[in-house]
């Protein structure tokens, strides 16, 4: 028999960690305990694993063994009557092989960690810490906060699942809609934190790219009726193809129009837009998709010149009409500026309640240069450095400064 | 089974005119009606004005009286109802009751706030 490498070992902890979390959560009723019994599991497995090989199915081996693990704590500190009936609950619910394969042990946990009576930033610590199995440490440094406090906001959190008895069950055919916005908000935030960092040197960080995709495609898997959790999938794979040419080889941040297409992920891009083709033809459109949509017809465009801006345009009113927001609106009138010109698109950002967004300052500076008013473009451009937190961002804007005069 | 504790928050202002107040009492006392049917009211009602609160604290051995509520600021606990409830999704389910039962035709909403006790009871 041979070994198997760390490699694979990491592998079967990315992919497994959450399903097993979820399923001892279920099995023993406690989110601390279930941690602990799968960590206690995934211990045993880095011992084994290097000198006996992956069993056949590394997951079911580290389900059995950390519900075992759950067993024998329940057990050792079976001081008090109600752990003793616990772990004969634990003892009768032999989970089967089977059953150890069904998914929607995730899907209830990850409604429990989106849970609308959380604040949104508990929410997504929960979910990359449950779901995803990342670290506090981790966690708190993709978040730049530090550790201590990221480690503070999990207990809180966990303490009140537990204590305020939030469920650990899927919502109702009635409330889901409701329910699944925060848990694509999650999502979706884990992965635009990675994609365009708001802080921090380096502009994509992709390890939370990464989860949030594996997210997306769990939710995928376990809810494809669910139009906007499709869509959702597919504008960050079609955000994610275009991520090695976002920055140049220094380190740079390269915009949109000048981006070496070349260098797109063609996979990415035909997985993405075929989503968003099936998505078009069941017409129940909603934010997610249509922003899927907008990505999707710039994939399409082999030069940025061949751009279909009327299309985008068109989108754009669209998601306007849907999701109304002054970000929407802002993005929009980009849209405006290749359609009607840079002038009609400067009156649409008047009225925008923006002000502390560096990317309004951006955009407006750009149409600003655009139109020759150079002088307010570099007050413009100065406002939008002022804002930035991404040191990437802040040269690349810079840079542009520079180019005015 | 949980129990929990509903609040309602009002703001100490003087009360809305009768015609609307009974409004909101006949809302809220429909609410509790439902609550009994469903098995789910353990106990409640509305409360006084803050004015009418008296605060009690043990300092240095000497036992201290003041007049008024004890929490600073414009908006106090109006009343409360403790409801049995098998979690939050169903407690926050009769809290949403609670909190239409208790707004204004027109006015703003009042905050309700949901908080659970500790231990488990009977169902």
């Amino acid at each position: 028999m041979t070994g198997a490498p760390a490699a694979e070992i990491e592998r079967v902890f990315r992919e497994e960690y959450g399903r097993a979390v979820a399923i001892l959560i279920r099995l023993c009723g406690d989110i601390g305990l279930a941690e602990e019994a799968v960590q206690d599991a995934f211990t045993a497995a880095v011992e084994r694993w290097p000198s006996t090989g992956l069993p056949p199915s590394p997951a079911g081996w580290i389900i059995a063994t950390a519900r075992n693990r759950a067993i024998d704590r329940f057990r050792r500190e079976a001081s008090r009557e109600h752990r003793h009936a616990q772990a004969a609950l634990l003892s009768v619910r032999e989970p089967q092989a089977e059953e150890a394969l069904v998914p929607d042990d995730r899907l209830l946990l990850i409604f429990t960690c989106c849970h609308p009576a959380l604040a949104p930033g508990a929410q997504v610590a929960l979910t990359l810490r449950l779901l995803g199995g990342l670290t506090t440490a981790e966690i708190a440094r993709a978040f730049l906060v530090p550790e201590p406090t990221m480690a503070q906001r999990l207990v809180r959190a966990k303490g009140k699942i537990r204590d305020a008895g939030i469920p650990y069950r899927i919502p109702s055919e009635a409330d889901l809609p409701e329910r699944l916005q925060p848990v694509l908000a999650v999502v979706y935030l884990i992965f635009n934190e990675g994609y365009a960092a708001s802080s921090g040197d380096r502009l994509v960080r992709e390890d939370l790219c990464a989860e949030a995709i594996r997210l997306g495609r769990v939710l995928a898997q376990l809810i494809p009726d669910e139009p906007e959790v499709m869509g959702l999938l597919a504008l960050m794979l079609l955000l994610e193809s275009r991520r090695a040419s976002r920055t140049s080889a220094s380190g740079e941040l390269v915009p949109l129009p000048d981006q070496d297409r070349g260098r797109w992920d063609l996979a990415l891009i035909a997985e993405g837009q075929g989503i968003v083709r099936r998505c078009l033809r069941r017409n129940q459109p909603g934010p997610y998709q249509i922003q899927a949509a907008i990505n999707a017809v710039h994939s399409d465009a082999p030069v940025t010149s061949a751009t279909d801006w009327r299309q985008i345009l068109q989108l754009y009113d669209q998601l306007v009409s849907l999701a109304p927001s002054p970000v929407v609106a802002l993005n929009r009138a980009v849209a405006v500026a290749e359609v009607e010109g840079p002038d009609a698109a400067l009156g649409l950002l008047d009225g925008l309640d923006l002000d502390g967004y560096r990317l309004f300052h951006a955009i407006r500076a750009d149409l600003l240069r655009r139109l020759g008013r150079t002088a307010e473009a570099a007050r413009a451009y100065e406002a939008a450095i002022a804002r930035a937190d991404n040191a990437t961002e802040r040269r690349f804007l810079e840079r542009r400064l520079e180019g005015l005069s | 089974m949980k129990l929990y504790l509903l609040s309602v928050y009002q703001p100490d202002a003087d009360p809305p005119p009768p015609e609307l107040l009974n409004k909101v009492m006949r809302d809220v006392d429909l609410w509790t009606q439902e609550l009994k049917a469903a098995g789910a009211w353990v106990f409640g009602g509305g409360l006084h004005p803050p004015s009418t609160a008296t605060v009690l604290r043990l300092q240095d051995g000497k036992m201290l009286m003041t007049d008024g509520p004890f929490a600073e600021g414009k908006e106090h606990i109006g009343g409360f109802t403790i409801i049995k409830a098998r979690d939050l999704d169903s407690a926050l389910e009769w809290g949403r009751k609670f909190a239409r039962a208790v707004t204004l035709p027109g006015g703003p909403g009042l905050p309700i706030e949901v908080r659970p006790f500790q231990g488990e009871v009977e169902s």
